[in-house]
């Protein structure tokens, strides 16, 4: 449901202030979340001013700075600093993106860094994506087939068949959308959610796949797939320039066309 | 994994608004604006089936201040709701998900509404 009122839990009050070292000239300023477990306080917002001219580009360098130098108990997820792998995606300047993609040039004023939206809290930028991952496992990502393989080769498919996943095995499940998008905050217990969606639909159209009828069975659910309203969140913010929008209208599409 | 406390990161407080996410939110606001719209013009043609008395009194609260202040409202959300169920009609049918149309087709459909609108008034009050 929609929650106007923030639990008395979560507010966010003001932090620490940590200056630049002396004869900095180049300063920005990064104001982090963070909530510590241990101590039963509320989260704050800690201010960290960095020298830019000894940092690199990134918004996950400065955190990596922060934490080396500063303050090493700023906790975040990150891995391999390249936009692969998904780990350090969280709010950055009020969209969702990856840390380790997003230029600190790209932001105007303080760099504002916050979790992924809507999520438990377990520390500092590092949410809970329990729920998210065991809807990933929901849709069975993987291929599903009744009739017996090929003797003698893999499942085949021709290079225009091959070609309707592009755009969609791209996916790095990093969360960016479906924690972008207001559905999922208020029906995240039943709604899938864009990225689970653009997964089911990579399955649903791979032509190698036998199960597509199943699959569309699963979904054919008032929360699970039509809880989304093209409110186009996930589209704006994916830090892969995928479409989850249209991979969701893909199957609304699907839905109606198996009808006829 | 001991979840008990765990706080709620940020959403709404800290989400940079856009313009689709903005008309998305103000479609489902003009669908209630709507609904009341639909109450003020049925309980204008039942004024008109009950009889001439009555019918003026609805009639002049319609035209006092108050009331052209809600026929706008009532206008505003006729034609939002119309344009951008069309946009969302034209995106069922799984077309316009490119980032540059979705934005362009969203500041259309709110430029089309409101001259709609200025437009409706004008003749409506300019002819009377």
């Amino acid at each position: 449901m929609v929650e106007f009122n923030f639990p008395a839990n979560s507010k966010v009050k003001g932090g620490k202030s940590h200056k630049a070292p002396a004869g900095a000239k180049n300063v920005r300023s990064f104001q982090v979340y963070r909530y510590d477990p241990d101590s039963g306080e509320n989260p704050r917002t800690d201010t960290f001013e960095v020298d830019m001219d000894d940092c690199g580009p990134m918004v996950l360098d400065a955190l990596i700075k922060i934490k080396n130098e500063i303050d090493p108990t700023l906790t975040f997820r990150r891995s391999c600093r390249e936009g692969i792998c998904g780990s350090c995606a969280m709010n950055i300047d009020g969209t969702n993106t990856l840390a380790c993609t997003k230029d600190c040039e790209d932001v105007k004023g303080d760099v504002k860094i916050s979790p992924l939206p809507h999520l438990e809290i377990i520390k500092d930028l590092v949410g809970d994506l329990s729920n998210f991952y065991a809807q990933y496992a929901s849709i069975k990502p993987w291929l599903e087939t009744q009739t017996p393989a090929p003797p003698d080769s893999e499942r085949l498919q021709s290079e225009d068949e091959r070609r309707l996943i592009d755009g969609l095995y791209e996916c790095i499940l990093c969360a960016c959308c479906s924690t972008s998008c207001p559905s999922y905050w208020w029906n995240s217990d039943r709604y899938l959610g864009p990225a689970v969606l653009l997964q089911a639909y990579r399955w649903l159209i791979d032509s190698r796949d036998e199960s597509q009828g199943e699959r569309l069975d699963q979904l054919e659910d008032p929360f699970r797939l039509y809880r989304c309203h093209t409110i186009m969140n996930c589209t704006n913010t994916c830090p892969k320039s995928l479409n989850p929008a249209k991979a969701i209208a893909e199957i609304k599409k699907m839905m109606v066309q198996r009808q006829v | 994994m001991a979840a008990g406390n765990r706080p709620l990161s940020p959403h709404l407080q800290v989400y940079r608004w856009q313009i689709t996410m903005a008309l998305s939110i103000l479609h489902r606001i003009t669908g209630v604006g709507l609904a009341l719209g639909l109450l003020l013009l049925t309980w204008w043609l039942a004024a008109a089936a009950s009889g001439p008395e009555y019918f003026n009194t609805v009639h002049a609260i319609m035209g006092s201040e108050i009331g052209r202040v809600l026929l706008f409202g009532f206008t505003v959300s006729l034609y939002f709701h119309l344009f951008n169920g069309i946009r969302h009609l034209i995106w069922d049918a799984g077309y316009g998900f490119e980032l540059d149309v979705m934005r362009k087709s969203g500041w259309l459909v709110l430029v089309i509404s409101v001259v709609m609108t200025l437009l409706t008034f004008l003749v409506g009050y300019g002819s009377a």
